[in-house]
Protein backbone atom coordinates (compact mmCIF):
# COMPACT_ATOMS: atom_id res chain seq x y z
CA UNK A 1 0.00 0.00 0.00
CA UNK A 2 1.51 3.11 -1.11
CA UNK A 3 -0.82 5.73 1.19
CA UNK A 4 0.63 7.46 4.40
CA UNK A 5 -0.73 7.34 7.88
CA UNK A 6 -0.96 11.01 7.88
CA UNK A 7 -3.59 10.51 10.58
CA UNK A 8 -2.16 7.98 12.97
CA UNK A 9 0.20 10.82 14.52
CA UNK A 10 -2.89 13.03 14.98
CA UNK A 11 -4.63 10.39 17.39
CA UNK A 12 -1.55 9.23 18.99
CA UNK A 13 -2.10 11.36 21.70
CA UNK A 14 -5.67 11.27 21.59
CA UNK A 15 -6.24 10.27 25.09
CA UNK A 16 -9.65 11.27 26.93
CA UNK A 17 -9.20 15.03 26.25
CA UNK A 18 -11.58 17.42 24.61
CA UNK A 19 -12.42 14.91 21.24
CA UNK A 20 -16.05 14.50 20.01
CA UNK A 21 -15.17 11.52 18.55
CA UNK A 22 -12.26 9.43 18.77
CA UNK A 23 -11.51 6.42 17.12
CA UNK A 24 -8.16 4.56 17.77
CA UNK A 25 -6.57 1.51 15.89
CA UNK A 26 -9.80 0.08 14.97
CA UNK A 27 -10.66 -3.07 12.76
CA UNK A 28 -13.54 -4.70 12.02
CA UNK A 29 -13.77 -8.02 10.68
CA UNK A 30 -17.31 -10.08 9.54
CA UNK A 31 -17.27 -13.52 9.90
CA UNK A 32 -19.97 -14.83 7.93
CA UNK A 33 -20.60 -18.72 6.88
CA UNK A 34 -18.97 -18.10 3.40
CA UNK A 35 -16.04 -16.03 4.16
CA UNK A 36 -14.27 -13.71 7.04
CA UNK A 37 -14.70 -9.89 5.32
CA UNK A 38 -12.06 -7.32 7.05
CA UNK A 39 -13.46 -4.21 6.32
CA UNK A 40 -11.96 -1.98 8.37
CA UNK A 41 -8.41 -2.15 9.16
CA UNK A 42 -6.45 0.35 11.76
CA UNK A 43 -8.41 3.15 11.31
CA UNK A 44 -7.56 6.18 13.45
CA UNK A 45 -9.68 9.43 13.47
CA UNK A 46 -9.75 12.05 15.95
CA UNK A 47 -12.36 14.77 15.51
CA UNK A 48 -12.89 17.52 17.77
CA UNK A 49 -16.16 19.16 18.83
CA UNK A 50 -17.85 21.06 16.07
CA UNK A 51 -16.04 20.08 12.82
CA UNK A 52 -17.60 18.59 9.86
CA UNK A 53 -16.22 15.98 8.65
CA UNK A 54 -16.72 13.52 5.29
CA UNK A 55 -15.53 10.76 4.59
CA UNK A 56 -15.36 9.23 1.10
CA UNK A 57 -14.51 6.00 -0.49
CA UNK A 58 -15.10 2.90 -3.16
CA UNK A 59 -18.75 1.46 -2.18
CA UNK A 60 -17.91 -1.14 -0.21
CA UNK A 61 -15.10 0.26 1.84
CA UNK A 62 -16.47 0.06 5.12
CA UNK A 63 -18.16 3.97 5.54
CA UNK A 64 -21.09 2.96 6.82
CA UNK A 65 -19.74 0.42 8.96
CA UNK A 66 -17.51 3.75 10.28
CA UNK A 67 -20.28 5.59 11.63
CA UNK A 68 -21.89 2.16 12.86
CA UNK A 69 -19.21 2.15 15.27
CA UNK A 70 -19.27 5.17 16.23
CA UNK A 71 -22.89 5.17 17.11
CA UNK A 72 -22.29 2.14 18.89
CA UNK A 73 -24.24 -0.33 16.38
CA UNK A 74 -21.41 -2.08 16.00
CA UNK A 75 -19.19 -3.11 18.70
CA UNK A 76 -15.19 -3.32 16.80
CA UNK A 77 -13.17 -6.38 16.13
CA UNK A 78 -10.10 -4.17 17.81
CA UNK A 79 -9.24 -0.78 18.79
CA UNK A 80 -11.23 1.96 20.38
CA UNK A 81 -13.98 4.35 19.68
CA UNK A 82 -14.27 7.17 22.10
CA UNK A 83 -17.34 10.12 22.11
CA UNK A 84 -16.65 12.59 24.18
CA UNK A 85 -13.98 10.87 25.90
CA UNK A 86 -16.79 7.76 26.48
CA UNK A 87 -15.94 4.63 25.55
CA UNK A 88 -19.03 3.61 23.15
CA UNK A 89 -20.24 -0.29 24.51
CA UNK A 90 -23.18 0.23 23.16
CA UNK A 91 -26.16 2.16 21.44
CA UNK A 92 -25.43 5.32 21.53
CA UNK A 93 -28.54 8.24 22.72
CA UNK A 94 -26.42 11.07 22.36
CA UNK A 95 -26.16 11.12 18.62
CA UNK A 96 -28.25 11.91 15.54
CA UNK A 97 -28.23 9.80 12.68
CA UNK A 98 -29.89 10.17 9.42
CA UNK A 99 -29.87 7.34 6.56
CA UNK A 100 -29.40 6.79 3.13
CA UNK A 101 -33.31 6.06 2.43
CA UNK A 102 -35.26 8.69 5.11
CA UNK A 103 -36.64 5.63 7.14
CA UNK A 104 -39.47 7.72 8.21
CA UNK A 105 -42.80 5.16 9.24
CA UNK A 106 -45.61 6.17 6.76
CA UNK A 107 -48.12 6.22 9.20
CA UNK A 108 -47.21 9.18 11.03
CA UNK A 109 -47.18 12.17 9.39
CA UNK A 110 -44.22 14.27 9.52
CA UNK A 111 -44.19 16.32 12.07
CA UNK A 112 -44.98 13.27 14.17
CA UNK A 113 -42.50 11.01 12.42
CA UNK A 114 -39.80 13.89 13.68
CA UNK A 115 -41.65 13.60 17.15
CA UNK A 116 -40.65 10.05 17.44
CA UNK A 117 -37.35 10.69 18.49
CA UNK A 118 -39.04 12.79 21.83
CA UNK A 119 -41.75 9.59 22.38
CA UNK A 120 -38.76 7.19 22.36
CA UNK A 121 -36.68 9.28 24.78
CA UNK A 122 -39.12 10.62 27.12
CA UNK A 123 -38.55 14.30 26.44
CA UNK A 124 -41.19 17.07 27.49
CA UNK A 125 -43.76 17.49 25.17
CA UNK A 126 -44.40 20.83 25.46
CA UNK A 127 -40.62 21.36 25.00
CA UNK A 128 -40.37 18.51 21.89
CA UNK A 129 -43.18 20.07 20.18
CA UNK A 130 -41.60 23.64 20.49
CA UNK A 131 -38.59 22.53 19.19
CA UNK A 132 -39.76 20.44 16.32
CA UNK A 133 -41.83 23.86 15.12
CA UNK A 134 -38.23 25.40 15.00
CA UNK A 135 -36.52 22.52 12.91
CA UNK A 136 -39.53 22.48 11.12
CA UNK A 137 -39.01 26.30 9.46
CA UNK A 138 -35.41 25.84 9.69
CA UNK A 139 -35.84 23.34 6.83
CA UNK A 140 -38.55 24.21 4.97
CA UNK A 141 -40.81 22.38 6.17
CA UNK A 142 -43.77 24.49 7.26
CA UNK A 143 -47.11 23.84 5.66
CA UNK A 144 -45.98 20.08 5.47
CA UNK A 145 -46.25 18.98 8.94
CA UNK A 146 -49.42 17.03 8.57
CA UNK A 147 -48.49 15.81 5.48
CA UNK A 148 -47.70 11.66 5.44
CA UNK A 149 -44.49 10.63 3.88
CA UNK A 150 -46.21 9.36 0.73
CA UNK A 151 -47.41 12.90 0.14
CA UNK A 152 -43.77 14.39 0.74
CA UNK A 153 -40.86 14.83 -2.28
CA UNK A 154 -37.98 12.29 -1.57
CA UNK A 155 -36.06 15.93 -0.56
CA UNK A 156 -38.71 16.58 2.00
CA UNK A 157 -38.48 13.37 3.42
CA UNK A 158 -34.92 13.70 3.60
CA UNK A 159 -35.29 17.05 5.42
CA UNK A 160 -38.05 15.20 8.20
CA UNK A 161 -35.20 12.45 8.48
CA UNK A 162 -33.00 15.14 9.42
CA UNK A 163 -34.87 17.16 11.79
CA UNK A 164 -35.97 13.96 13.52
CA UNK A 165 -32.38 13.52 14.18
CA UNK A 166 -31.31 17.09 15.24
CA UNK A 167 -34.67 16.82 17.59
CA UNK A 168 -32.81 16.29 20.65
CA UNK A 169 -29.79 18.30 19.93
CA UNK A 170 -27.49 15.82 19.94
CA UNK A 171 -23.78 16.96 19.84
CA UNK A 172 -22.98 14.35 17.20
CA UNK A 173 -24.56 14.22 14.10
CA UNK A 174 -24.16 11.10 11.52
CA UNK A 175 -25.09 10.69 7.93
CA UNK A 176 -24.77 7.93 5.87
CA UNK A 177 -25.13 9.37 2.03
CA UNK A 178 -28.47 11.45 3.31
CA UNK A 179 -28.45 12.81 -0.29
CA UNK A 180 -27.54 9.78 -2.13
CA UNK A 181 -31.29 8.95 -3.57
CA UNK A 182 -31.89 12.77 -4.53
CA UNK A 183 -31.63 14.71 -7.99
CA UNK A 184 -28.74 16.75 -8.75
CA UNK A 185 -30.52 20.03 -8.07
CA UNK A 186 -32.51 19.01 -4.73
CA UNK A 187 -28.97 17.52 -3.92
CA UNK A 188 -27.50 21.17 -4.42
CA UNK A 189 -29.98 22.97 -2.05
CA UNK A 190 -30.07 20.73 0.86
CA UNK A 191 -26.13 21.22 0.39
CA UNK A 192 -26.59 24.69 1.32
CA UNK A 193 -29.20 23.89 4.02
CA UNK A 194 -27.12 21.42 5.62
CA UNK A 195 -24.12 24.27 5.64
CA UNK A 196 -26.58 26.16 7.15
CA UNK A 197 -27.67 23.75 9.94
CA UNK A 198 -24.41 22.98 10.66
CA UNK A 199 -23.19 26.75 11.64
CA UNK A 200 -26.57 27.35 13.31
CA UNK A 201 -26.35 24.41 15.75
CA UNK A 202 -22.48 23.93 15.88
CA UNK A 203 -23.12 20.11 16.03
CA UNK A 204 -20.31 18.04 15.25
CA UNK A 205 -20.98 16.38 11.70
CA UNK A 206 -20.05 13.12 10.80
CA UNK A 207 -21.32 12.58 6.75
CA UNK A 208 -20.25 9.69 4.33
CA UNK A 209 -21.04 10.48 0.53
CA UNK A 210 -20.19 9.58 -2.99
CA UNK A 211 -19.74 12.72 -3.98
CA UNK A 212 -16.88 14.72 -4.03
CA UNK A 213 -17.89 18.05 -4.91
CA UNK A 214 -20.59 17.34 -1.74
CA UNK A 215 -17.80 16.64 0.99
CA UNK A 216 -15.82 19.31 -0.23
CA UNK A 217 -18.92 21.98 -0.20
CA UNK A 218 -19.39 20.94 3.27
CA UNK A 219 -16.28 20.01 5.19
CA UNK A 220 -13.59 21.39 6.73
CA UNK A 221 -12.02 18.00 6.31
CA UNK A 222 -12.49 14.85 4.04
CA UNK A 223 -11.45 11.39 5.09
CA UNK A 224 -10.47 9.62 1.92
CA UNK A 225 -10.57 5.91 2.64
CA UNK A 226 -8.75 2.71 0.67
CA UNK A 227 -11.05 -0.15 -1.20
CA UNK A 228 -11.78 -2.79 1.37
CA UNK A 229 -10.27 -3.55 3.63
CA UNK A 230 -11.15 -0.02 4.80
CA UNK A 231 -7.70 2.18 5.65
CA UNK A 232 -7.63 5.87 5.96
CA UNK A 233 -5.54 6.80 2.81
CA UNK A 234 -5.30 10.95 3.49
CA UNK A 235 -7.12 13.29 5.04
CA UNK A 236 -7.70 16.46 3.29
CA UNK A 237 -8.05 19.63 4.76
CA UNK A 238 -10.63 22.18 2.89
CA UNK A 239 -8.66 25.28 3.40
CA UNK A 240 -12.38 27.46 2.27
CA UNK A 241 -14.02 30.53 3.82
CA UNK A 242 -16.80 29.72 7.09
CA UNK A 243 -19.13 31.71 4.73
CA UNK A 244 -19.78 29.76 1.59
CA UNK A 245 -22.00 30.56 -1.34
CA UNK A 246 -22.50 27.99 -3.30
CA UNK A 247 -21.32 29.15 -7.09
CA UNK A 248 -18.50 30.77 -5.25
CA UNK A 249 -16.86 27.94 -3.79
CA UNK A 250 -17.14 26.05 -6.70
CA UNK A 251 -14.96 27.89 -8.96
CA UNK A 252 -12.68 28.69 -5.62
CA UNK A 253 -9.16 27.62 -6.90
CA UNK A 254 -9.09 25.87 -3.15
CA UNK A 255 -11.87 23.84 -4.73
CA UNK A 256 -10.65 22.22 -7.51
CA UNK A 257 -7.19 21.71 -5.46
CA UNK A 258 -9.24 19.53 -2.91
CA UNK A 259 -11.52 17.94 -5.52
CA UNK A 260 -8.24 17.09 -7.93
CA UNK A 261 -6.69 15.56 -4.58
CA UNK A 262 -10.01 13.73 -3.78
CA UNK A 263 -10.25 12.41 -7.38
CA UNK A 264 -6.68 11.36 -7.61
CA UNK A 265 -6.50 9.14 -4.49
CA UNK A 266 -9.56 7.97 -5.59
CA UNK A 267 -8.51 6.81 -8.83
CA UNK A 268 -5.40 5.92 -7.65
CA UNK A 269 -6.42 3.52 -5.17
CA UNK A 270 -9.05 1.73 -7.22
CA UNK A 271 -6.29 0.99 -9.79
CA UNK A 272 -3.95 -0.14 -7.32
CA UNK A 273 -6.48 -2.74 -6.29
CA UNK B 1 -30.91 12.10 29.62
CA UNK B 2 -27.78 11.61 28.14
CA UNK B 3 -25.68 14.55 27.02
CA UNK B 4 -27.37 18.07 25.85
CA UNK B 5 -25.60 20.07 23.30
CA UNK B 6 -24.62 23.15 25.10
CA UNK B 7 -25.00 25.20 21.73
CA UNK B 8 -28.53 27.26 21.44
CA UNK B 9 -30.50 27.10 18.52
CA UNK B 10 -31.03 30.44 17.23
CA UNK B 11 -34.65 31.42 16.56
CA UNK B 12 -35.94 31.12 12.91
CA UNK B 13 -39.30 32.68 11.30
CA UNK B 14 -38.50 32.84 7.63
CA UNK B 15 -38.58 29.17 5.72
CA UNK B 16 -37.06 29.59 2.28
CA UNK B 17 -39.32 30.69 0.16
CA UNK B 18 -41.31 28.07 -2.16
CA UNK B 19 -41.62 25.72 1.33
CA UNK B 20 -44.96 27.70 2.10
CA UNK B 21 -46.51 27.71 -1.70
CA UNK B 22 -48.98 24.80 -1.97
CA UNK B 23 -49.77 23.72 1.64
CA UNK B 24 -53.06 23.01 0.79
CA UNK B 25 -53.49 18.88 0.53
CA UNK B 26 -54.32 17.39 3.99
CA UNK B 27 -53.70 13.57 4.34
CA UNK B 28 -57.18 11.71 4.31
CA UNK B 29 -58.20 10.92 8.20
CA UNK B 30 -60.73 8.43 9.16
CA UNK B 31 -64.10 9.86 7.32
CA UNK B 32 -62.26 9.88 4.34
CA UNK B 33 -61.30 6.49 4.86
CA UNK B 34 -64.90 5.16 5.09
CA UNK B 35 -65.86 7.71 1.84
CA UNK B 36 -63.44 5.58 0.47
CA UNK B 37 -64.69 2.63 1.41
CA UNK B 38 -68.36 3.41 0.58
CA UNK B 39 -67.05 3.96 -2.78
CA UNK B 40 -65.18 0.43 -3.32
CA UNK B 41 -67.89 -1.33 -1.75
CA UNK B 42 -70.87 -0.53 -4.47
CA UNK B 43 -69.43 -2.39 -7.45
CA UNK B 44 -69.49 -5.46 -5.65
CA UNK B 45 -72.95 -5.05 -4.62
CA UNK B 46 -73.89 -4.39 -8.13
CA UNK B 47 -72.52 -7.97 -9.33
CA UNK B 48 -74.26 -9.22 -6.06
CA UNK B 49 -77.68 -7.55 -7.52
CA UNK B 50 -76.51 -9.28 -10.98
CA UNK B 51 -76.68 -12.61 -9.36
CA UNK B 52 -79.96 -12.25 -7.82
CA UNK B 53 -81.62 -11.18 -11.09
CA UNK B 54 -79.78 -14.02 -13.02
CA UNK B 55 -81.29 -16.37 -10.03
CA UNK B 56 -84.71 -14.86 -10.31
CA UNK B 57 -84.88 -15.29 -14.43
CA UNK B 58 -83.77 -18.84 -14.21
CA UNK B 59 -86.06 -20.04 -12.00
CA UNK B 60 -89.35 -17.67 -12.95
CA UNK B 61 -88.61 -19.04 -16.71
CA UNK B 62 -88.51 -22.45 -15.35
CA UNK B 63 -85.17 -23.32 -16.67
CA UNK B 64 -84.87 -26.06 -14.14
CA UNK B 65 -87.10 -28.01 -11.91
CA UNK B 66 -88.15 -25.64 -9.06
CA UNK B 67 -87.60 -28.78 -6.37
CA UNK B 68 -83.82 -28.27 -7.67
CA UNK B 69 -83.60 -24.80 -7.50
CA UNK B 70 -86.25 -22.84 -5.44
CA UNK B 71 -86.64 -19.44 -6.43
CA UNK B 72 -85.55 -16.19 -5.04
CA UNK B 73 -89.04 -15.36 -3.84
CA UNK B 74 -89.70 -18.75 -2.22
CA UNK B 75 -86.79 -18.90 -0.65
CA UNK B 76 -86.88 -15.46 1.14
CA UNK B 77 -90.75 -16.85 2.21
CA UNK B 78 -89.33 -19.79 4.09
CA UNK B 79 -87.33 -17.31 5.95
CA UNK B 80 -90.38 -14.73 6.82
CA UNK B 81 -92.61 -17.68 7.55
CA UNK B 82 -90.14 -18.67 10.80
CA UNK B 83 -87.97 -15.36 11.33
CA UNK B 84 -87.38 -16.38 14.85
CA UNK B 85 -86.40 -19.80 13.35
CA UNK B 86 -83.32 -18.43 11.36
CA UNK B 87 -82.76 -16.05 13.50
CA UNK B 88 -81.77 -18.50 16.73
CA UNK B 89 -79.22 -20.55 14.36
CA UNK B 90 -77.88 -18.08 12.35
CA UNK B 91 -77.15 -15.98 15.98
CA UNK B 92 -75.58 -19.26 17.40
CA UNK B 93 -73.29 -19.87 14.24
CA UNK B 94 -72.57 -15.80 14.32
CA UNK B 95 -72.06 -16.27 18.29
CA UNK B 96 -69.35 -19.76 17.36
CA UNK B 97 -67.67 -17.85 14.20
CA UNK B 98 -66.85 -14.28 16.23
CA UNK B 99 -65.86 -15.83 19.30
CA UNK B 100 -63.63 -18.21 17.30
CA UNK B 101 -62.04 -15.70 15.29
CA UNK B 102 -61.24 -13.14 18.53
CA UNK B 103 -59.84 -16.39 20.18
CA UNK B 104 -57.86 -16.84 16.89
CA UNK B 105 -56.38 -13.65 16.45
CA UNK B 106 -55.80 -13.34 20.12
CA UNK B 107 -53.86 -16.98 20.21
CA UNK B 108 -52.60 -16.79 16.72
CA UNK B 109 -51.07 -12.64 17.28
CA UNK B 110 -49.20 -13.45 20.56
CA UNK B 111 -47.79 -16.89 19.19
CA UNK B 112 -46.16 -15.51 16.26
CA UNK B 113 -44.70 -12.51 18.69
CA UNK B 114 -42.99 -15.18 20.72
CA UNK B 115 -42.06 -16.95 17.47
CA UNK B 116 -40.35 -13.67 15.80
CA UNK B 117 -38.84 -13.10 19.20
CA UNK B 118 -37.22 -16.31 19.90
CA UNK B 119 -36.13 -18.51 17.29
CA UNK B 120 -36.06 -21.71 19.63
CA UNK B 121 -39.80 -21.18 20.18
CA UNK B 122 -39.95 -21.17 16.16
CA UNK B 123 -38.48 -23.99 15.34
CA UNK B 124 -40.26 -26.28 18.07
CA UNK B 125 -43.85 -24.48 17.36
CA UNK B 126 -43.42 -24.73 13.47
CA UNK B 127 -43.97 -28.19 13.04
CA UNK B 128 -47.08 -28.11 15.16
CA UNK B 129 -48.45 -25.45 13.89
CA UNK B 130 -47.95 -26.86 10.14
CA UNK B 131 -49.58 -30.23 11.59
CA UNK B 132 -52.27 -28.76 12.75
CA UNK B 133 -52.88 -26.89 9.66
CA UNK B 134 -52.48 -29.66 7.56
CA UNK B 135 -55.13 -32.02 9.23
CA UNK B 136 -58.41 -32.10 8.03
CA UNK B 137 -60.62 -30.44 10.61
CA UNK B 138 -64.14 -32.58 9.58
CA UNK B 139 -61.78 -35.81 10.26
CA UNK B 140 -60.96 -34.48 13.95
CA UNK B 141 -64.44 -31.73 14.78
CA UNK B 142 -65.76 -35.65 15.99
CA UNK B 143 -62.98 -35.78 18.17
CA UNK B 144 -63.65 -32.50 20.12
CA UNK B 145 -67.18 -33.78 20.57
CA UNK B 146 -65.95 -36.24 22.35
CA UNK B 147 -64.44 -34.38 24.42
CA UNK B 148 -66.15 -31.40 24.50
CA UNK B 149 -69.50 -32.77 24.46
CA UNK B 150 -72.47 -31.15 22.54
CA UNK B 151 -72.31 -27.93 23.13
CA UNK B 152 -70.94 -24.94 21.41
CA UNK B 153 -67.48 -24.86 22.41
CA UNK B 154 -66.29 -27.83 20.05
CA UNK B 155 -67.47 -25.85 16.86
CA UNK B 156 -65.37 -22.73 18.10
CA UNK B 157 -62.78 -24.63 18.82
CA UNK B 158 -62.82 -25.77 15.09
CA UNK B 159 -63.24 -22.34 13.74
CA UNK B 160 -60.28 -21.07 16.17
CA UNK B 161 -58.12 -24.23 14.28
CA UNK B 162 -59.46 -22.80 10.79
CA UNK B 163 -58.79 -19.40 11.31
CA UNK B 164 -55.28 -19.78 13.63
CA UNK B 165 -53.21 -20.46 11.00
CA UNK B 166 -53.54 -17.51 8.62
CA UNK B 167 -53.13 -15.08 11.43
CA UNK B 168 -49.80 -16.50 12.54
CA UNK B 169 -48.50 -16.87 9.00
CA UNK B 170 -49.57 -13.23 8.47
CA UNK B 171 -48.07 -11.87 11.67
CA UNK B 172 -44.73 -13.55 11.17
CA UNK B 173 -44.43 -12.26 7.80
CA UNK B 174 -45.23 -8.74 8.65
CA UNK B 175 -42.82 -8.43 12.10
CA UNK B 176 -39.81 -10.16 10.48
CA UNK B 177 -40.56 -8.19 7.01
CA UNK B 178 -39.36 -4.87 9.09
CA UNK B 179 -36.15 -2.57 7.57
CA UNK B 180 -33.28 -3.54 9.45
CA UNK B 181 -32.62 0.14 9.57
CA UNK B 182 -35.83 1.40 11.25
CA UNK B 183 -34.52 -1.36 14.23
CA UNK B 184 -30.97 0.56 14.17
CA UNK B 185 -32.92 4.07 13.91
CA UNK B 186 -34.68 2.72 17.08
CA UNK B 187 -31.92 2.18 19.09
CA UNK B 188 -30.07 5.34 18.24
CA UNK B 189 -33.16 6.93 20.28
CA UNK B 190 -33.00 4.62 23.06
CA UNK B 191 -36.06 2.82 22.43
CA UNK B 192 -36.28 -0.55 24.61
CA UNK B 193 -37.74 -3.62 22.87
CA UNK B 194 -41.15 -2.93 24.21
CA UNK B 195 -41.13 0.84 22.65
CA UNK B 196 -39.34 -0.66 19.17
CA UNK B 197 -42.56 -2.99 19.15
CA UNK B 198 -44.99 -0.53 20.35
CA UNK B 199 -44.59 2.11 17.88
CA UNK B 200 -42.20 0.60 15.14
CA UNK B 201 -42.58 -3.46 14.53
CA UNK B 202 -45.93 -3.70 15.44
CA UNK B 203 -48.14 -0.78 13.24
CA UNK B 204 -45.18 -2.04 9.93
CA UNK B 205 -46.71 -5.36 10.48
CA UNK B 206 -50.34 -4.50 10.13
CA UNK B 207 -50.67 -4.54 6.77
CA UNK B 208 -49.88 -8.04 6.42
CA UNK B 209 -51.75 -8.93 9.82
CA UNK B 210 -55.23 -7.42 8.28
CA UNK B 211 -54.32 -9.43 4.87
CA UNK B 212 -54.24 -12.56 7.09
CA UNK B 213 -57.61 -11.54 9.31
CA UNK B 214 -59.41 -11.40 5.89
CA UNK B 215 -58.19 -14.91 4.93
CA UNK B 216 -59.29 -16.00 8.60
CA UNK B 217 -62.28 -14.32 8.48
CA UNK B 218 -63.91 -16.54 6.01
CA UNK B 219 -62.42 -19.70 7.34
CA UNK B 220 -63.90 -18.84 11.31
CA UNK B 221 -67.20 -19.34 9.37
CA UNK B 222 -66.26 -22.69 7.72
CA UNK B 223 -64.99 -23.61 10.78
CA UNK B 224 -68.25 -23.12 12.97
CA UNK B 225 -70.35 -25.09 10.40
CA UNK B 226 -68.24 -27.66 10.18
CA UNK B 227 -68.15 -28.33 13.55
CA UNK B 228 -71.98 -28.05 13.15
CA UNK B 229 -71.97 -30.58 10.68
CA UNK B 230 -70.32 -33.26 12.64
CA UNK B 231 -73.10 -32.85 15.76
CA UNK B 232 -75.15 -30.43 17.02
CA UNK B 233 -78.60 -29.60 17.35
CA UNK B 234 -78.47 -25.68 16.33
CA UNK B 235 -76.98 -23.25 13.92
CA UNK B 236 -76.69 -23.36 9.92
CA UNK B 237 -75.10 -26.16 9.88
CA UNK B 238 -77.56 -28.09 11.31
CA UNK B 239 -80.33 -26.52 9.24
CA UNK B 240 -78.61 -27.16 6.33
CA UNK B 241 -78.47 -30.96 7.11
CA UNK B 242 -81.74 -30.99 8.58
CA UNK B 243 -83.39 -29.18 5.19
CA UNK B 244 -81.34 -31.75 3.24
CA UNK B 245 -82.32 -34.54 4.63
CA UNK B 246 -86.03 -33.83 4.24
CA UNK B 247 -85.23 -32.43 0.30
CA UNK B 248 -85.89 -28.91 1.81
CA UNK B 249 -84.39 -27.31 -1.01
CA UNK B 250 -85.68 -23.47 -0.17
CA UNK B 251 -84.79 -23.75 3.72
CA UNK B 252 -81.05 -25.07 2.19
CA UNK B 253 -81.11 -22.28 -0.14
CA UNK B 254 -81.65 -20.03 2.88
CA UNK B 255 -79.45 -21.70 4.86
CA UNK B 256 -76.41 -21.20 2.20
CA UNK B 257 -77.28 -17.78 1.52
CA UNK B 258 -77.21 -16.52 5.50
CA UNK B 259 -74.05 -18.38 5.48
CA UNK B 260 -72.25 -16.68 3.08
CA UNK B 261 -73.43 -13.25 4.08
CA UNK B 262 -72.08 -14.28 7.46
CA UNK B 263 -68.71 -14.61 6.04
CA UNK B 264 -68.89 -11.71 3.41
CA UNK B 265 -70.11 -9.45 6.64
CA UNK B 266 -66.98 -10.73 8.70
CA UNK B 267 -64.93 -9.62 5.97
CA UNK B 268 -66.47 -6.49 5.53
CA UNK B 269 -65.70 -5.43 9.03
CA UNK B 270 -62.22 -6.23 9.07
CA UNK B 271 -61.72 -4.63 5.63
CA UNK B 272 -63.83 -1.33 7.51
CA UNK B 273 -61.45 -1.94 10.79
CA UNK B 274 -58.67 -1.55 8.31
CA UNK B 275 -59.48 1.39 6.52
CA UNK B 276 -60.15 3.05 10.11
CA UNK B 277 -56.35 1.41 11.60
CA UNK B 278 -54.65 2.42 8.61
CA UNK B 279 -55.46 5.35 7.06
CA UNK B 280 -52.60 6.09 5.57
CA UNK B 281 -52.75 2.55 3.75
CA UNK B 282 -55.93 2.43 2.40
CA UNK B 283 -55.38 5.88 1.07
CA UNK B 284 -52.46 4.78 -0.64
CA UNK B 285 -53.84 1.96 -2.60
CA UNK B 286 -56.42 4.16 -3.97
CA UNK B 287 -54.17 6.77 -5.07
CA UNK B 288 -52.68 3.61 -6.85
CA UNK B 289 -56.28 2.63 -8.13
CA UNK B 290 -57.29 6.10 -9.41
CA UNK B 291 -54.04 6.27 -12.17
CA UNK B 292 -55.24 2.65 -13.53
CA UNK B 293 -59.03 3.93 -13.93
N1 LIG C 1 -23.38 -7.34 8.69
C1 LIG C 1 -22.41 -7.64 7.82
N2 LIG C 1 -22.02 -8.92 7.65
C2 LIG C 1 -21.04 -9.23 6.80
N3 LIG C 1 -20.37 -8.35 6.06
C3 LIG C 1 -20.70 -7.06 6.17
C4 LIG C 1 -21.74 -6.63 7.05
N4 LIG C 1 -21.85 -5.29 6.97
C5 LIG C 1 -20.95 -4.90 6.07
N5 LIG C 1 -20.24 -5.95 5.60
C6 LIG C 1 -19.13 -5.89 4.64
O1 LIG C 1 -18.24 -4.91 5.06
C7 LIG C 1 -17.77 -4.14 3.97
C8 LIG C 1 -18.02 -2.67 4.25
O2 LIG C 1 -19.41 -2.42 4.27
P1 LIG C 1 -20.01 -0.96 4.40
O3 LIG C 1 -21.48 -1.10 4.37
O4 LIG C 1 -19.43 -0.30 5.57
O5 LIG C 1 -19.49 -0.29 3.06
P2 LIG C 1 -19.72 1.20 2.54
O6 LIG C 1 -18.41 1.86 2.41
O7 LIG C 1 -20.74 1.88 3.36
O8 LIG C 1 -20.28 0.91 1.09
P3 LIG C 1 -21.35 1.78 0.27
O9 LIG C 1 -20.66 2.99 -0.20
O10 LIG C 1 -21.71 0.87 -0.87
O11 LIG C 1 -22.50 2.05 1.19
C9 LIG C 1 -18.50 -4.65 2.75
O12 LIG C 1 -17.61 -5.45 2.03
C10 LIG C 1 -19.61 -5.49 3.26
O13 LIG C 1 -19.79 -6.60 2.46
MG1 LIG D 1 -22.76 2.45 3.06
Amino acid sequence: MTVGNTTTQRSADATATGAAVDIDEVAVRFRTKKKDVTALRDVSVRIEPGEFVAIVGASGCGKSTLLKLVSGLLRPSSGQVRLHGEDVRGPRRDIGYVFQRAALLEWRTARRNILLQAEMRGMPKAQARQRADELIAMTGLTGFEDAYPNELSGGMQQRVALCRALLHRPPVLLMDEPFGALDALTREQMNVELRRIWRETGTTVLLVTHSIAEAVYLANRVIVMTPRPGTVAEVIDVDLPVERDYGQTMSAPEFARATGRIRDLLGATTTAE
Amino acid sequence: MAAQSTIEQPERTTAPAGATASATRRPGGAGTGLLRFARNTWRPAAVLVAILLVWWVVTAAELVKPYLVPSPGTTLDVVLAQPGYFTHHTWITTYETVLGFAIAILVGVLSAVVMVYSPTVEKSLYPLLLFAQVIPKIAIAPLFIVWLGFGLSPKVVVAVLMAFFPIVISTVTGLKSIDPEMLQLSATMGAGPAQTFRKIRFPAALPHLFAGLKVAATMAVTGAVVGEFVGANEGLGYVILQANGNLDTPTLFAGLIIMSLLGVILFVVVELLEYLVMPWHASRRTDAATTTM
